[in-house]
């Protein structure tokens, strides 16, 4: 790599060619403000809260999208500067509704730690303020605009990395507002409901839609058998929320806490994510030998799901017909283990604690339920628990240690890392390679389908047939995939898709980390590393090893795509109409 | 595309023409405020159909489509009269009194700016100079400039397209 020579605040250092004068200065430990920018997601310059003196510029200029030079002189921190960025800050200060003592972001919001951080005692303009409707229409997604500074992470996510593009920034100067074409509700556009915005927001503009309440009235009900379960990315992330560093395992403190909380019993959702890969390559097996649609497509990310639905209709018939696992779970609590307890099932009140803010919306489908129940009463975030710890007064960090109940609570290592981007495809493998070749599989790990490659391919030799699978991550990769496929450019048996980049562990209901840390940390790779580990400390690391599923199957469901099964834990898909017309 | 399941015919040359344009757009670079002008020509404004059509045809999302119609107050959402009534806010025609010319046209319209009469007569516009500050204060209609006007003569100008 080139280097050239700079200064900054008379320090002289080397930096590569390419930097901006952002990555020049946090290269020589030197902070500069930014609030706009999210690295690879959105460098616009927009804010200016980053500027900077230049030398020989004509006026200050903005550090995330100024790239360095020879002989650049760089000063970060004259009055001039400060002076502009306290100003731009009040500024924006001025037209925010400030309500902070009740925003979901306190202590997380990037606009209040640069209020903070840059010494506000005042806000000197008292201008116009907006008063927007907030939006909280969608059973996943709360949009407030008079929270909203305007700096378009939210749209850059949706638009250029997720390609789902249902928000915009509408109308101009003081009247400029981020939201969807003709300002319909989030619920009444193609929305995927994934979150992905969410989690780029650096102050409370986006939320997920809050449901503790219902939790909390559940749990207070003596007439409801109240239980949990909680997915795989739940248990590397939650710890974040109180401290812990990223990519933290807490599955213990988490059940610990849940217990606490007062559910009757605290059910990991792996069980059932065991359950999704015997149904799921049954159906593979079915529809290789019987010349069915092929690919198969993994059916478990409910953002994909309507992605799908949405924009990709002619793929219907290519995605799996399994439930999504806590759904499947969902419909086994309700019948199998409502029976074996001897509870009515209408009193069996399921909670899914969630890295994800789809299924809040996946949820309510009402094709989701069996014998008249739905399978799943509440979703909650990963977020949610966090705060309905802490509304419990719960001290997570000083919890005994804790397992997940029987009779359901044990799960292999295979279902564990449906948490990573290329996880389902692998706990997928580890079945299908031993049920076509008729004998134990000795080497578990398929190092090829790991990592965060927008797009991964792999073709393997199995029982003398080539299969051929990929998998992509982000419904960005997603719809790249799936062009190439419809060009007839490439054929697979077997395509894993989750909605949110890099799967589950950094879905849109998991702690979010601000644009100075995710700028920098890739959250994706640390949070699956924690995902990877679990899956090594276990046991048992095949989904077709777990002693529990088969016991379901000999007591309940016969075999993997039985007749019941299907009743059960098999769903179907409708294509959804984009915006349609009111007029 | 919705515009073409009309059965009257003036609205599927409409759509006829829309779709000309797109293809004479697509593929280039920056085509949507081009395609977006040549079709508020045909349309007089850009209903949601018009867009989504413009949307599906130059792939570009319609929520980045109503964004840049937004942006522009030269692209409109609302359908406009077959006399566009335009009326001067510059600095000269205010210092003489175009803001009551404006509230007598609203008045005798019975709209408001930016709508248009139910028989798609007449739409009402405010806007900046139009370069006639001689005779403060005007308006246009279509492309008629009236110059030097009381609120008194209005009903006289609009009384001209009466019988038009």
């Amino acid at each position: 790599m080139e280097m050239v020579n700079i200064t900054i605040d008379t320090r002289k250092i080397q930096v590569p060619k390419d930097y901006t004068v952002l990555e020049a200065a946090r290269y020589a430990n030197i902070d500069i403000p930014t609030l706009c920018f999210l690295k690879d997601i959105n460098e616009i310059g927009a804010c200016r809260m980053c500027v900077v003196e230049i030398k020989g510029a004509r006026s200050l200029q903005a550090a995330c999208v100024y790239p360095v030079s020879e002989g650049l002189e760089i000063f970060t921190q004259t009055p001039k500067v400060r002076e502009s960025r306290k100003v731009t800050l009040e500024l924006i200060l001025s037209n925010h509704d400030k309500k902070c003592l009740t925003c979901v972001r306190s202590r997380n919001c990037e606009l209040q730690k640069l209020a903070e951080e840059l010494n506000i005692k005042d806000i000197r303009f008292e201008g116009e303020t907006h008063e927007y409707a907030i939006d909280d229409l969608s059973p996943s997604i709360v949009r407030d605009p008079n929270k909203c500074v305007l700096c378009r992470r939210c749209v850059n996510m949706c638009k250029n990395i997720q390609k789902v593009a249902v928000i915009d920034t509408n109308d101009r100067g003081f009247k400029t507002i981020v939201g969807s074409a003709f300002e319909k509700p989030l619920a009444e556009v193609p929305c995927i409901n994934c979150g992905q915005c969410i989690n780029v927001c650096p102050v409370g503009a986006l939320r997920e839609k809050d449901d503790t309440d219902l939790v909390w009235e559940a749990l207070a009900n003596p007439d409801l058998h109240v239980v949990v379960q909680t997915a795989p990315a739940v248990r590397v992330a939650l710890g974040e929320e109180f401290g812990m560093p990223i990519g933290t395992r807490c599955t213990s403190n988490m059940i610990a806490s849940l217990r606490r909380l007062g559910f009757k019993k605290v059910f990991d959702t792996n069980t059932a994510a065991d359950l999704t890969i015997m149904e799921e390559v049954t159906e593979l097996v079915g529809r290789i030998k019987n010349g069915g649609k092929l690919p198969v497509i993994t059916s478990c990310s409910p953002g994909w799901i309507k992605f799908c639905e949405h924009n990709y209709p002619e793929f219907l018939d290519n995605l799996s017909s399994c439930k999504s696992p806590h759904e499947m779970f969902g419909a086994v609590l309700k019948s199998y283990y409502a029976e074996k307890m001897g509870i009515d099932p209408s009193k069996v009140f399921v909670v899914s604690i969630m890295p994800c803010t789809a299924k809040k919306f996946e949820a309510k489908r009402p094709e989701l339920s069996a014998n008249g129940y739905p399978d799943v009463d509440v979703v909650l975030t990963t977020r949610e628990l966090a705060r309905m710890i802490r509304e419990a007064g719960i001290d997570f960090n000083e919890l005994p240690e804790r397992h997940f109940d029987d009779p359901m609570g044990e799960a292999t290592g295979a279902a564990v890392i449906f948490g990573a981007t290329g996880g389902v495809m692998e706990a997928a493998l580890r079945y299908l390679i031993e049920l076509l070749e008729g004998k134990p599989l000795e080497k578990v790990e398929f190092e090829s389908v790991r990592g965060v490659d927008g797009v991964k391919e792999v073709t393997l030799n199995v029982a003398g047939m080539e299969i051929k699978a990929a998998v992509a991550h982000g419904t960005g990769n997603a719809k790249k995939l799936l062009d190439k496929m419809k060009r007839g450019e490439a054929q697979y048996h077997f395509v894993e898709v989750m909605a949110c980049p890099g799967g589950c562990v950094t879905g849109g209901g998991q702690p979010i980390q601000p644009s100075q840390v995710r700028s920098w940390i890739d959250l994706r790779t640390e949070r699956a590393k924690a995902i990877y580990e679990e899956d090594e400390s276990l046991p048992l690391r095949k989904s077709q090893d777990n002693p529990f599923i088969k016991k379901l199957y000999e007591e309940y469901l016969e075999h993997p795509g039985s007749h019941k099964a299907h009743d059960l834990l098999h769903t179907h898909y409708t294509a959804r109409e984009n915006y349609p017309e009111d007029e | 595309m919705s515009s073409n399941n009309c059965c009257c015919g003036i609205v599927d040359e409409k759509a006829r023409k829309l779709q000309e344009i797109i293809e004479n757009h697509k593929g280039q670079k920056g085509a949507l405020i081009p395609v977006l002008h040549e079709a508020q020509d045909v349309y007089g404004y850009l209903p949601m159909s018009v867009q989504k059509t413009i949307s599906e045809g130059l792939d570009v999302p319609l929520s980045e489509v109503y964004g840049v119609v937004t942006f522009y107050t030269q692209f409109s959402l609302k359908p406009k009269g077959r006399f566009k009534i335009n009326t001067c806010m510059g600095t000269a025609c205010y210092v003489k009194g175009s803001n009551l010319i404006l509230e007598k046209l609203q008045e005798k319209l019975g709209i408001h700016v930016g709508d248009c009469t139910e028989d798609g007569k007449f739409s009402l516009e405010a806007c900046r100079c139009i370069g006639a500050c001689g005779l403060a204060p005007v308006i246009m209609i279509n492309d008629d400039v009236y110059g030097r006007l009381t609120p008194d003569d209005i009903e006289k100008v609009l009384e001209k397209y009466k019988d038009l």
